[in-house]
């Protein structure tokens, strides 16, 4: 009796929140698998089963390679050094110095600005002509350049931006876990002679190393997840020289209007993304933890 | 806020010709693709719309770009919840069309007077309206791009400063001319600029039309794209940057493209006449507006947005929307939206009002678009129109960016949509 009710008690506390995961995660993810075994219906012609025949077309269709292949160079561009990038800026403002707050600061505020308003904002640095970067260029005797307007730098350009915006974020939570590190740890070890690397080496980067986890957890996600600059960028040209798969995804949902292939592409980044996840936490989960 | 009270005056107006018979209600939705000035105009004019029809509420909803309106309408009609009437890109008639969503205009133009009225439009415009003999779309917010040139810069150059080129190989010559560098051999002034971002095939349509090649057939089911006349165009638009040098290499950015003139970056570029107003505002310099030169002939594309009328509507729905599309296409109102927005009047009747005549005598810029549709074409438009577009883009994009040659690309291009369209034929 006493055991039933218990029972009912947790259902209760946790439905709610499972109401929202089904609604919200779930059932969507099991409509959109289901709705990729079948034709897009049109006005005039209702969805029919189609099997596997939109996995034929995903297979077959060269932007998709095209894009997963960006996704893929996108990722690996951009992960390792904005955590490179975002830990050296983490162990620069973990010191004393003046001027320390402001520099904080700095560094944060690519992440509090929009997506949309940073994207425009280096729209002006890309602008051939009479963008920043063009403007310094010429004053130093540098011919225009076309950074965005050319098949083999606009996904280095996107790229850029990413960086930048997401070097920030990251610092925080570097930041946060370099100011747990109890100071006796550093201390003993200079004590037993040890010099500044190899503390950061030995002492600091083990303790950091959940903090690694969770960020390269979430840069993965980002890098799949964050589109909204190419957009305004490039609208993923020249020749989709800069597309990632979830624009490519919004492009055939919302401009082509072939939902059942979009939920096809939808389904393959999800299995991707499962396995990713998957794969970090069983595989790095037990090596992080210093003991 | 202004649909409130909207609803509040014509309901006002209702009850004091009350008891009159029961409102018809009408959703419309409307996109805005340049600025303020727009949404203020189409709210003003569907309020005095309101005011002299007793009975009718329209309540004129803004939905953001042509993009997000298509977007909205498409799902509002999947949701069962379809407008009775909205603006959407003239290209957009076939996606509509397969999606079932559209009443043609013809059902209501019972009247001989609303005949003459459908027949009231510049061809040009009504190329992408009809199909099947049937009247889908009527023009509202249409423009044509047009080439606008720095005065002073062709006078710097020893160019008559009245004088823009009227032929592709003028565009070359003068271009030369224009085209400045400085010691180092880095270019400080483009002679012309033809952007190429986004949706390069809209400008490119100026060019193949130019070279008398049409891109799609009027059932939207077939394409052009490997014609060698195309082919021929487009090495044109690479060579403008590859071979000539008086256009920046790569991709040009569109949005960037005004600015990029004010600065004094290009001393030409093409761009829409719904620029016109912008221009006017913003060069430093005295500037000249003109048709896009020609070749085999003259030749640009139309844009731009079309009214539709959407199944669900009830009967008396669907004949007030079409009353109100009569009405704000009638010349007085069109000739207060084309001044307010700079968007070419689809009738002749609006050229003639008064309001026109001293607008055009101020401003004889305006009229280049109007003469400019005795030669212009319908834009490219097919079923399943953003993927076969995007295709066509793509090719384009890889032709300018050096990727692939002309034809290949081109040829790549006609592949992908025949695949496209063969669903439809």
């Amino acid at each position: 009796m006493l055991r039933t009710r218990g029972w009912i008690h947790a259902w209760l506390l946790l439905s709610p929140a499972f109401v929202f995961l089904i609604a919200f995660t779930h059932y969507p993810a099991l409509t959109t698998l289901w709705n990729s075994f079948f034709t897009t219906p049109r006005g005039r012609r209702p969805r029919r089963w189609a099997g596997l025949d939109n996995y034929d077309t995903l297979i077959a269709d060269p932007v998709f390679w095209k894009v997963l292949g960006n996704n893929l160079i996108y990722a690996l561009g951009t992960i390792p050094l904005s955590i490179v990038i975002a830990l050296a800026m983490a162990l620069w403002v973990n010191r004393q110095f003046t001027g320390r707050s402001f520099v904080r600061m700095a560094y944060f505020t690519p992440t509090v600005l929009p997506m949309i308003a940073v994207a425009n904002i280096w729209m002006f640095f890309y602008t051939p002509g009479f963008g920043l970067i063009d403007q310094i260029g010429s004053a130093l005797g540098f011919g225009q350049t076309n950074i965005l307007g050319s098949a083999d730098s606009a996904l280095y350009g996107v790229m850029a931006v990413t960086i930048w915006k997401e070097a920030g974020f990251f610092m925080i939570f570097y930041l946060a876990a370099l100011q747990t590190i109890p100071v006796s740890l550093t201390e003993a070890a200079r004590i037993e002679g040890a010099g500044s690397w190899t503390i950061l080496r030995r002492v600091t980067l083990p303790l950091l190393m959940p903090t690694t986890l969770f960020v390269s957890i979430n840069a993965v996600v980002n890098s799949f997840r964050m589109v909204d600059h190419i957009f305004i960028l490039t609208g993923g040209g020249p020749d989709n020289a800069s597309s990632l798969l979830l624009f490519y995804i919004y492009e055939v949902a919302f401009r082509f209007w072939d939902t059942a292939y979009a939920a096809t592409l939808t389904v393959v980044v999800l299995i991707f993304l499962m396995g990713l996840a998957i794969g970090q936490f069983f595989l790095f989960d037990r090596k992080v933890h210093y003991r | 806020m202004l649909m409130t009270k909207f609803k509040a005056a014509a309901a006002a107006l209702a009850f004091a010709a009350a008891p009159a018979a029961a409102d018809v209600d009408l959703q419309f939705y409307f996109p805005v693709a340049v600025g303020g000035a727009a949404a203020d105009t189409i709210e003003e004019l569907t309020a005095q719309y309101i005011a002299e029809n007793e009975g009718v509420n329209i309540e004129a909803i803004y939905a953001g770009s042509y993009q997000d309106t298509v977007a909205k309408a498409l799902t509002a009609a999947r949701g069962g919840n379809a407008p009775q009437l909205s603006v959407i890109l003239s290209v957009d008639m076939f996606t509509l069309l397969d999606e079932d969503l559209l009443l043609p205009f013809d059902d209501f133009a019972t009247s001989e007077d609303d005949k003459a009225w459908l027949n009231s439009f510049y061809p040009a415009f009504m190329e992408n309206s009809k199909t099947d003999g049937k009247t889908y779309g009527i023009p509202f917010q249409r423009s044509t791009p047009v080439l606008y040139w720095n005065k002073e810069a062709f006078a710097a150059a020893g160019l008559d400063p009245n004088t823009p080129p009227t032929t592709w190989d003028e565009t070359i010559e003068m271009g030369k001319k224009l085209t400045l560098r400085d010691d180092a051999g880095n270019v400080s002034q483009w002679g012309v600029r033809i952007p190429s971002s986004g949706f390069p095939y809209w400008l490119f349509q100026g060019l193949t039309t130019q070279n008398n090649a049409i891109l799609a057939n009027a059932d939207g089911n077939e394409v052009n794209f490997d014609d060698p006349k195309v082919v021929e165009a487009l090495q044109y638009l690479v060579d403008l940057s590859k071979e000539h040098e008086v256009m920046a290499p790569g991709i040009i950015e569109w949005g960037a493209t005004p600015k990029a003139f004010f600065e004094g970056q290009t001393a030409m570029m093409w761009t829409s006449t719904g620029n016109l107003t912008n221009v006017r505002d913003n060069a430093p310099f005295d500037f000249g507006v003109a048709m896009l030169p020609g070749h085999e002939r003259r030749g640009a594309p139309t844009g731009g947005g079309n009214f539709y009328l959407f199944k669900g509507a009830s009967d008396e729905q669907a004949k007030a929307a079409f009353d109100f599309v009569k009405w704000i296409s009638e010349p007085e109102q069109s000739a207060k939206w084309t001044i307010a927005t700079g968007y070419v009047a689809p009738r002749p009747a609006t050229w003639d009002t008064e309001t026109m005549k001293s607008y055009a005598a101020d401003f004889p810029a305006v009229l280049v678009a109007r003469d400019q549709l005795e030669h212009a074409v319908a834009e490219l438009s097919t079923y399943e129109n953003q993927r076969v577009t995007r295709v066509f883009n793509d090719a384009l994009a890889a032709a300018i960016t050096g990727q692939k040659t002309a034809e290949a690309a081109l040829k790549d291009a006609q592949a992908q949509a025949d695949e496209i369209l063969q669903a439809y034929r």
